[in-house]
């Protein structure tokens, strides 16, 4: 029998001629991220097992970008700890100050993560990258140590489960909508243990933002991992950026599938995923009134340029209601320099704006953007669980950038038409 | 091993916010993260909880990110073992990893009360419960590897175990 695309790269860092579902193998893997929440404790297991050198300083990336710039001193004393290491072993990729952006926008966008790849990252959204048909995928603290000392990592290999969507989207239909819509239909653990496929005609509509939007929150579905075939966008978008080679892998005619689901998108409305679960999700004309406290775009799920012209589009000429506070995070310092080029903060800081720098922030409850008690918060990031993104009696709906910038300027959750 | 305990009951998707909140991820110190751990689900855990208690939980256990954290807190705050109906894939990796006891059981939960006592033997994947009636249940038994991972004490005992083999 054939194999999938997650099977092939995965069958293709070990030694084995061929692999199926089920299988417990040991890979080598191309690159092993770590952050200023993770890496520290990855740090401690790496040098308590007697560490002393990595196995390849191009391939472990740190990114601190999730207290900083750091917010407190136990934030700095962790940023701290991994500058030195980073230093004493000779890292090529390490990232803080000025440099830093949120990791999983920063890797594809500076080329360290690349198509046929296989990646671990100590973050859960490590998956972002199948958006450019590489295997990536979220691991603990202690995978990432030991992949930092020996260079492989253990996987069960999954199932996977094949999305076909067909059909061109409506307008103000994102990426963002149509995994939304999909987690929706399957719940939070739909995909669990499983790698997820998207494939279909809709494929061709879609941006590099989108399909990342997409392949980020697959772990919100349970998956393994979220992948998609490359094609000429993701050529355009690799071909740039590449330092090294790179492979297009494809799923095999009779490769096998755990489940196949037909999605119509023709139809599809922008999305919100109501509290406190990203499956409770609700069609625009469906929401009703809910006023909102607090309007948040960014994160690695929407924070890249793409997501920022659809907000300046909608908030040009227009402001924040009074009591809405609007944050916007570009992803990276490539975003932010892009955007102010383009004459976005222009709009944005018009519009009310607070132009926050590159950071994941708010979107895990960090700091820059906190809700208290009884606050709502649309928020263009991936997770609305209680507590998310401060107070645990406070509240997140997600949504895509449009929804959060017209949400932004209606003072409630509102779809761009409505305004 | 065995461990032996009162109960804690938790539903489904219980996420690692819940089980830990990110506002305290600036620190990966374990009494720190012990002292608040499940405190998003239940405020009072922590004081009602003794060191030794099994949590008893829906699906989809430590649903959400990839931090160790809440291993470590629910480990630091002494719960010895976890028995959900199942598990996020990252905190099932991370649990073993680290050597924290995690069984599978959709029958459980709905078997027992809160505050009810069990015994769970970790090596034959056996659960009783104190003062039910009927037979143990018997759960679905570790992967072979995974019981490696336990025996050498984790992972990474488990890659230095095996590089003083060779
Ligand atoms: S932006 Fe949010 S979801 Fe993405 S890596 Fe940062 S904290 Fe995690």
């Amino acid at each position: 029998m054939g194999m999938t695309i997650t099977e092939k790269i995965l069958c293709r860092h070990t030694e084995h001629i061929e692999i199926q579902p089920g299988m417990l193998i040991n890979a080598k893997v191309d690159i092993a991220l770590g952050n200023d929440i993770t890496a520290p404790i990855a740090v401690s297991e790496f040098r308590g097992a007697g560490g002393t050198t990595i196995f390849d300083k191009e391939k472990v990336v740190f990114v601190l970008d999730h207290f900083t710039p750091n917010k407190d001193i136990s934030s700095a004393r962790q940023c701290k700890l991994l500058r030195e290491f980073a230093r004493q072993q000779d890292m090529k990729y390490f990232y803080e100050g000025g440099e830093c952006g949120v990791e999983h926008a920063l890797l594809p966008e500076q080329g360290i993560v690349l198509s046929g790849d296989l990646i671990i990252g100590a973050d859960s959204h490590t998956c972002t990258y199948g958006a450019l048909g590489a295997f990536a995928t979220g691991v603990g603290s202690t995978d990432l140590a030991a992949a930092m000392l020996t260079g492989e990592c253990w996987f069960r290999v999954p199932e996977t489960m094949k999305f076909v969507l067909n059909g061109p989207m409506n307008k103000w239909v994102s990426g963002k909508d149509l995994i939304l819509d999909i987690i929706g239909q399957i719940g939070v653990d739909g995909a669990r243990y499983k790698a997820m496929e998207f494939t279909g005609d809709t494929i061709k509509y879609l941006t590099m933002a989108d399909r990342m939007s997409i392949a980020n929150m697959a772990v919100e579905a349970g998956g393994k991992n979220g992948i998609f075939t490359p094609d000429d966008i993701t050529r355009a978008f690799v071909e740039k950026r590449a330092r090294r080679s790179y492979t297009f892998y494809e799923s095999d005619p009779d490769a096998g599938y755990s489940s196949v689901m037909e999605i119509d998108v023709t139809k599809l409305e922008p999305q919100v995923a109501f509290p406190h679960i990203p499956s409770n999700v609700k069609g625009i004309s469906q929401v009703g009134n809910i006023k909102i406290d607090q309007s948040y775009i960014g994160s690695c799920t929407n924070g890249r340029i793409e997501d920022l012209r659809v907000a300046a589009l909608i908030l040009k000429n227009r402001k924040a209601a009074p009591d809405v506070r609007l944050i916007i995070v570009p992803a990276t310092p490539e975003i932010y320099r892009q955007a102010m080029k383009e004459g976005l903060f222009e709009i944005f800081l018009d519009a009310n704006a607070i132009i926050s720098p590159p950071t994941c922030g708010a979107c895990l409850g960090g700091h820059m953007g906190i809700l208290a008690e009884g606050e709502r918060c649309i928020a263009t990031t991936n997770r609305n669980f209680v507590g998310r993104m401060g107070h645990p009696g406070s509240e997140v709906y997600l949504s895509n950038p449009a929804v959060a910038a017209a949400s932004a300027v209606a003072g409630r959750i509102a779809g761009p038409d409505e305004l | 091993m065995i461990s032996k305990g009162n109960t804690w009951k938790f539903g489904n998707n219980i996420d690692t916010d819940a089980i830990i909140p990110a506002r305290y991820l600036n620190t990966s110190d374990p009494k720190v993260l012990a002292a608040h751990c499940m405190e998003d689900a239940d405020p009072d855990f922590m004081k009602k909880m003794t060191r030794g208690d099994i949590i008893v939980a829906g699906e989809n256990f430590g649903c959400g990110s990839s931090r160790e954290h809440a291993p470590i807190a629910l480990k630091a705050a002494g719960i010895s073992c976890i028995i959900a109906k199942s598990f996020a894939r990252i905190f099932y990796r991370n649990a073993f990893n680290m050597g924290l006891p995690i069984f599978e059981s959709n029958d459980l939960w709905d078997l027992i009360s809160e505050g009810q006592e069990v015994e769970v033997d970790t090596d034959t994947g056996t659960i009783i419960i104190s003062g039910g009636a009927g037979e143990p249940l018997t759960v679905a038994p570790i992967p072979p590897f995974m019981q490696e991972l336990i025996r050498d004490g984790g992972l990474m005992k488990h890659i230095a175990a095996k590089k003083k083999s060779v």
